[in-house]
């Protein structure tokens, strides 16, 4: 299992537009990719409503777990699209 | 009867014409009993397909119509039909409860709505009518509904509320205002007003009934007014053709550069009040502000300002202003405006006396306070300071004395400032005026205070209307003291601006620039008409 903290910058959070790509890139891997709110709040990076239900707002720092058999590049992905995305 | 409601403005602008209430059109959904719920699911992923396409073609027209950030919204549909979730829950629906598919859709988008709109974030909550939105357009396909909406004529669209597919397939050239009852600033309504540039209302109480009445919506002041009478009518007419006239100009002169037809380019800058009036210089695309009226941080208040406030407000406009120059006016307040903190007696005659830099140089803690909080705000963006109220080469000597020592004081703390801010006085005094070229050499820039200039000039009180059949504002010695100024200043080195409410005489305009002038800067109202004035200009006498 890999865990990675990411500090959000955009300004709206994990807003629709990208958390819709973030979850066609998640979709690319087979690990089980799960992001953690700074509330503790969990939800699977794949599911598009959950992730918007998590309300992540700008300057919030989630939690990205990856467990899975492509952990290494899954997670190194995950962190390269949330830098230049969100 | 007219009837008049009052809700919040999220688009300023007037619009007159006749309400349309728009409705959704929503037909309950009924809940049918399913046998077959292999077949009824099938039949739903073959609707949620066509609702994916449908939404494709809606992005590619909604491109066309209103950009591509605002169309992204049909993408984002699409990727939500898509969603895990709420597919699941739409699969369960119909093979547990063997209920159809349209009820299935209904419910499901009911309960994610809720969930939205449970969230504190306004950006979140607005999501839950995305989630409605979804699922009204599954329902429509999988019962064949078809509504495009058509007008013949102009019309202010009233409703609940608006789901952004809605707001989007509105015929864009025939809709004049938006009111919703529900709805927030981040609304898709809110935005494609915006975009669409027409007023639009929110928490104002729709009512079905009002279907076809006259209506007036005044984005400005945030009111409706039903069935208008004359004189209501009259007065917004008059606003709207103001709008119309702004409107205009913006779009002839919005980013145009302020360039005469002989090539001579000109600043022309806005004066402001405060931070609030930010907005306003922006959209009026004025390159600067010429003139910063200090005084709102010290009125209406029990006690002076302290530095880290002044310092928090000027580092706002710096920052907002980005590079572009923000001239600041010190303290000019007198016994004629309220700081009753400051003690001052009341005097026969305010306008000649304790005011402004009499009050700075007596008293220099308050004064050094202000120049601490500009030099330390000047690290932020371009900050120019002007001094108000000078008749004299002393007083102005006696301010880079205190200057200086509030500088040396910053550089002993080490805290940085624009070390070579520019400083620069009001010419509003004849004193001034006629000495201009002593004081020239010792300023960055001279700003010609022209209402202050006239009242003292030509001894006359412009608040006193007996005066009106002896006042000239154009009269020859303003003019001439004016083009001594001008002159005087590009002697010595100093450039020349006009901040007083000449600046903003188109009839001028012309005399001004020819003159010499370097800098107008006015109401931020008058920045395009201005503009337009020098664009129309010659700068050498023909």
């Amino acid at each position: 299992m890999k865990t990675f903290k990411y500090m959000i910058t955009d300004p709206v959070g994990i807003h629709a537009r990208p958390a819709g790509n973030l979850v066609a890139e998640v979709k690319k891997y087979a690990s089980k990719i799960t992001i953690t709110n700074a509330a503790g709040k969990s939800a699977p990076a794949g599911k598009l409503i959950q992730l918007m239900g998590l309300g992540v707002k700008q300057g919030e720092e989630i939690t990205v777990t990856v467990e899975g058999e492509d952990e290494d590049t899954a997670a190194t992905a995950i962190e390269n699209y949330l830098k230049a995305n969100l | 009867m007219e009837e008049k409601y009052t809700g919040k403005s999220i688009f300023k602008g007037v619009a007159i014409g006749r309400i349309m209430i728009y409705g959704k059109k929503e037909q309950p959904v009924k809940r049918e009993k399913i046998e077959d719920t292999d077949a009824e699911v099938r039949r739903y992923e073959a609707a949620k397909e066509k609702a994916i396409a449908d939404l494709g073609e809606l992005y590619e027209d909604a491109v066309k119509k209103v950009g591509k950030d605002n169309a992204e919204i049909f993408n984002v549909h699409a990727m939500l039909l898509q969603d895990d979730d709420f597919n699941d829950s739409i699969h369960n629906m119909i093979e547990s409860q063997k209920v159809n598919a349209e009820y299935a859709a209904a419910v499901t988008g009911e309960n994610f709505s809720k969930m939205f709109a449970e969230m504190d974030d306004d950006y979140f909550k607005a999501r839950s009518a995305d989630m409605k939105d979804i699922a009204e357009r599954l329902v429509k396909v999988l019962s064949g509904r078809e509504d495009k909406t058509v007008f013949d004529q102009p019309v202010i669209i009233a409703a609940d509320d608006l789901m952004p597919s809605e707001t989007v397939q509105l015929d864009k050239d025939k809709v004049i205002a938006f009111v919703t009852r529900y709805g927030s600033s981040n609304s898709h309504t809110a935005i494609l007003a915006r975009t669409m540039n027409i007023p639009a209302l929110i928490n104002i109480p729709v009512d079905p009934s009002w279907d076809g009445q006259m209506a007036i919506v005044d984005g400005h002041t945030g009111t409706l007014y039903l069935d208008p009478e004359a004189s209501t009518l009259a007065e917004e007419q008059k606003k709207l053709d103001q709008d119309l006239e702004q409107r205009r100009l913006l779009q002839e002169l919005k980013g145009k550069p302020n360039v005469t037809l002989d090539g001579r380019e000109i600043n022309l800058f806005a004066n402001i009040g405060g931070p609030k009036d930010l907005v306003s210089v922006l959209q009026n695309d004025a390159g600067g502000i010429g003139l910063f009226r200090s005084e709102f941080l010290y009125i209406g208040r029990d006690e002076l300002p302290t530095e880290e406030e002044q310092f928090q407000a000027y580092k706002q406009v710096a920052e907002t202003m980005a590079g572009r120059l923000v001239v600041i006016r010190t303290l000019d307040i007198g016994a004629d405006k309220k700081a009753d903190y400051l003690h001052l007696e009341p005097e026969a005659n305010p306008a000649l006396g304790f005011r402004a830099i009499r009050i700075c140089l007596t008293r220099p803690e308050i004064f050094r306070t202000q120049l601490r909080a500009l030099f330390r705000a000047s690290a932020f963006g371009n900050i120019a300071i002007m001094y108000p109220m000078i008749t004299s080469l002393e007083e102005i000597r006696q301010i880079r004395e205190i200057a200086d020592s509030v500088k040396k004081e910053l550089d002993d703390a080490g805290v940085p400032y624009k070390k070579d801010i520019q400083q620069g006085i009001m010419i509003e005094t004849p004193a001034a005026a006629i000495m201009t070229d002593v004081l020239a050499p010792e300023v960055d820039f001279f700003s010609i205070g022209t209402n202050d200039l006239t009242q003292y000039t030509l001894a006359m009180d412009r608040q006193n209307d007996k005066l009106d059949a002896f006042y000239q504002p154009h009269h020859p010695a303003i003019l001439r003291l004016i083009q001594t100024t001008i002159e005087n200043g590009h002697k010595g080195g100093a450039w020349v601006g006009i901040c007083g409410e000449l600046g903003a005489d188109t009839t001028l305009t012309e005399t001004f620039i020819q003159m010499g002038v370097d800098e107008l800067s006015v109401s931020p109202a008058m920045v395009l008409p201005v503009r337009e004035a020098i664009r129309k200009s010659h700068a050498k006498r023909v």
